[in-house]
């Protein structure tokens, strides 16, 4: 057992951190510091800063643009990313549809798909959930039917984060609906957002926002070669993309930085001992989560999950809303004034921070709620 | 960063596990052992120390193993996973270990031996009546008589005091105005010290001590001030304890979904139930979080920066008392009226975790002593101790 990080990964944390801190325009890190929202052209311009460093898609493999890093690597380079309030690289490219191309997708596919992936040259959007297919996501309707050379789609695919900005949707269809059990008849296929009987319909939250979407197919035709793998394996495909999704949703570096900033906003607040107290509390909590995700990467180097990831999710996203939460109570009755402009006396921290605890209830719920990860656990670690 | 034992530590802990297991493989094993004097098995106390267990935080130049925390660590995790009376953190971490830190070199020469080969039990006395655990030595007093000391007050409770062979005593110390807080040996057949001895609701032994003008010797140097190094090993034996309660957790947790496995009402299994299945998928977050917390605050001791050790300490002890009190609550509540027996294991490892989160002092009283100093840093890096 060791405390410290060996000579080159504390070298390797350096050239990431001071990556982070100068190469990404303060402008861009300034909008995740003070909790605004980003534009679409601070997360391209980003992810093509990293990209063109080789740090947007370390964990594709080699040929595509990957690394070869370790599992500790990996960690070292996502924490100091969040440290430094660097906008992560799309989700929905890297962690999510680039590595499923890379590991099913023919070469065509990659070749076509994986430069512009890593690169935001398409942006894409994730067509999983519909209205009848939360948790139970194997229900979902959403039909391909094959014509010739292309597949029909019809049906709607619901909660598109970032779908208004999407050019290409990666989707879980319905092609076989009499297989034997409804995992079975499911195809995992690409779809260009610009087809005809494609319509994306915003979807407004409680926080104000409108980062979700919905997305309608209506006898949307679909090349058979944007099939990725093979017909009715799509949920195989999907099984190791939310693997994948999981392990990014511990949002250990990001929390820490909101914390952090807080305390900063706070100072004149520390000596009333409540204040204070919740303060040491969540670091305490959140040094307790960073450690469990250290310890699940010390051990993952053999491709297996260690039984404690399913902790991360599940703690990661209760903690982020409890700093979400300290937050609206330290704004106080400011946090009402979230509608004014600059000229507010409410300082900008204040007025974000009651839209940013409503939009973050939605980290509970997404990549897998926290019951379906109590279900995981329970059922996989516990045998209950 | 790594969280993996080598050979030898695995082979330590598996020793260990099997020794632990020839007497306390069911709870009746504890039962048998607390029942009868001193509240402990004598011939266990024998064994761990000729398999060297006992010596294992102390230098081989004092007679020791030359070990460290982490198999420290180990040591503790095994004998809470079974609930083993035998005291070693209390005894051994503590007392010796304030004895191995603060005592002279004469002192180590004729006290720790007799620590490492399990003839002596060590007691620390410093609980004072009232006062919480992260505290100064008050009511007890320390005079200066001619070329000795003399102590006056009362300790209360002291673990195992009144079985111990040896006692490490804490008291204040007047320096003109000022108060030192200065470490003590006080001998067992001492004049003007009365021990008076009863059971604790955990099944193990515990006693009032009382010095009336009791003759002292000062443990190393007289008259320096013993705060500091009674701060490291008070965070040393606090992380020993955590192990210990992160053992206990993981055995309640076991015998809780075991339960919930094999229990059957309305003509199903308990773990038919989400609504208890939830609740056991909480009590493994609660318990992996303190095992993450317990293992770093080891490494961090064994890294050697005395503030950072205590800090990683505290931290340890905010997550531990936090966790144990979770698990150990769950697993009556899941268990039904059975949790609350004599007669089934489950309640006795809530029992034993309560007594464990009091002796470390709780988390409300280290999340103070965070809370003081939080807003001098930014934030906490676990790499960078």
């Amino acid at each position: 057992m060791r405390l410290r990080l060996s000579e080159a990964d504390a070298a390797f944390r350096e050239e990431m951190r001071a990556f982070f801190t100068t190469q990404v325009p303060e402008r861009i890190r300034s909008v995740v510091a003070e909790r605004r929202e980003l534009s679409k052209d601070d997360i391209v311009e980003t992810q093509r800063i990293l990209n063109a460093a080789g740090l947007a898609v370390p964990a594709w493999p080699a040929e595509w643009g990957g690394r070869g890093w370790t599992s500790l690597q990996k960690h070292i380079w996502h924490e100091e990313m969040q440290l430094a309030n660097v906008p992560a690289p799309l989700a929905f490219n890297t962690s999510m549809v680039g590595p499923v191309i890379a590991t099913f997708g023919s070469q065509e596919q990659k070749e076509r798909f994986l430069p512009a992936t890593a690169n935001i040259d398409i942006w894409w959007s994730q067509g999983f959930s519909e209205p009848d297919a939360g948790s139970d996501l194997a229900s979902l309707r959403t039909a391909a039917v094959r014509d010739g050379d292309h597949y029909v789609v019809n049906g709607q695919k619901t909660w598109t984060t970032l779908g208004q900005y999407g050019d290409w949707i990666f989707t879980l269809v319905r092609t076989d609906p009499d297989a034997p059990k409804k995992q079975m008849g499911i195809s995992f296929l690409l779809i260009d957002m610009t087809s005809p009987g494609l319509t994306v319909r915003p979807i407004k939250l409680i926080d104000g926002g409108q980062e979700v979407n919905e997305v309608f197919f209506e006898d949307v035709r679909v090349p058979v070669g944007n099939l990725v793998g093979e017909e009715n394996k799509g949920w195989t495909y999907a099984k190791f993309l939310l693997g994948n999704e999981r392990v990014g949703v511990a949002p250990v570096g990001s929390t820490k930085s909101v914390l952090a900033r807080a305390k900063q906003l706070a100072k004149d607040r520390l000596d009333d001992p409540f204040v204070a107290a919740r303060f040491a509390e969540l670091e305490t909590e959140l040094l307790a989560l960073e450690l469990t995700a250290l310890r699940v990467v010390a051990n993952s180097a053999d491709g297996k999950p260690h039984p404690a990831s399913s902790v991360l999710k599940l703690r990661g996203t209760q903690l982020q809303q409890a700093v979400t939460e300290l937050l609206v109570d330290l704004a106080g009755p400011g946090g009402v004034a979230s509608g004014a402009d600059d000229g507010s006396a409410v300082p900008q921290w204040a007025r974000v921070a009651t839209p940013r605890y409503l939009n973050y209830r939605k980290a509970s719920i997404y990549g897998g709620s926290n019951e379906v990860q109590r279900q995981i656990i329970a059922g996989t670690i516990l045998g209950l | 960063m790594d969280f993996e034992l080598d050979d030898e530590q695995t082979a330590l802990r598996d020793a260990v596990r099997r020794l632990l297991a020839s007497t306390y493989a069911s709870i009746d094993g504890r039962r048998a052992s607390t029942a009868k004097a001193p509240g402990w098995d004598e011939g266990m106390w024998g064994r761990l120390a000729e398999m060297g267990v006992l010596g294992l935080p102390f230098a081989e130049a004092d007679g020791g193993m030359g070990a460290g925390p982490v198999e420290v660590a180990l040591v503790a995790e095994q004998l809470g996973r079974v609930l083993a009376p035998e005291p070693f953190a209390e005894a051994v971490v503590l007392a010796g270990g304030l004895v191995a830190a603060a005592g002279s070199a004469a002192q180590k020469e004729q006290l720790l031996p007799g620590v490492v080969d399990g003839t002596t039990v060590a007691a620390f006395a410093h609980f004072e009546p009232g006062a919480a655990a992260v505290a100064p030595p008050r009511s007890v007093t320390a005079m200066q008589d001619g070329d000795g000391w003399l102590l006056d007050g009362v300790k209360e409770p002291v673990l195992h005091g009144a079985q111990a062979g040896l006692l490490v005593v804490s008291a204040r110390v007047d320096a003109g105005g000022t108060d030192r807080t200065g470490l003590f040996v006080v001998a067992t057949d001492a004049a003007g010290l009365d021990r008076v001895d009863y059971p604790t609701y955990d099944g193990t032994r515990a006693a009032r001590v009382t010095f009336a003008s009791t003759p002292a010797t000062p443990l190393g140097a007289a008259g320096s001030d013993a705060s500091d190094v009674l701060a490291l090993v008070t965070a040393h034996a606090q992380v020993a304890l955590c192990h210990e309660a992160v053992g206990a957790m993981a055995t309640a947790l076991d015998l809780t979904t075991e339960y919930l496995r094999t229990r059957k009402q309305f003509g199903v299994p308990l773990k038919t139930f989400q609504a208890l299945t939830f609740r056991a998928a909480d009590m493994y977050v609660s318990l992996e979080l303190a095992r993450s917390m317990a293992l770093w605050a080891t490494l961090v001791l064994a890294d050697g920066d005395p503030d950072a050790a205590v800090v990683a300490a505290t931290r340890a002890v905010v997550q531990t008392s936090a966790a144990g009190r979770h698990i150990g609550q769950e697993a009556i509540q899941l268990h039904g009226g059975i949790g609350m027996t004599a007669e089934y294991a489950v309640g006795h490892y809530t029992t034993r975790l309560t007594a464990i989160d009091q002796l470390l002092g709780g988390r409300t009283a280290h999340l103070r002593v965070l809370a003081d100093h939080v807003g001098e840093y930014d934030v906490v890096d676990p790499l960078a101790v």
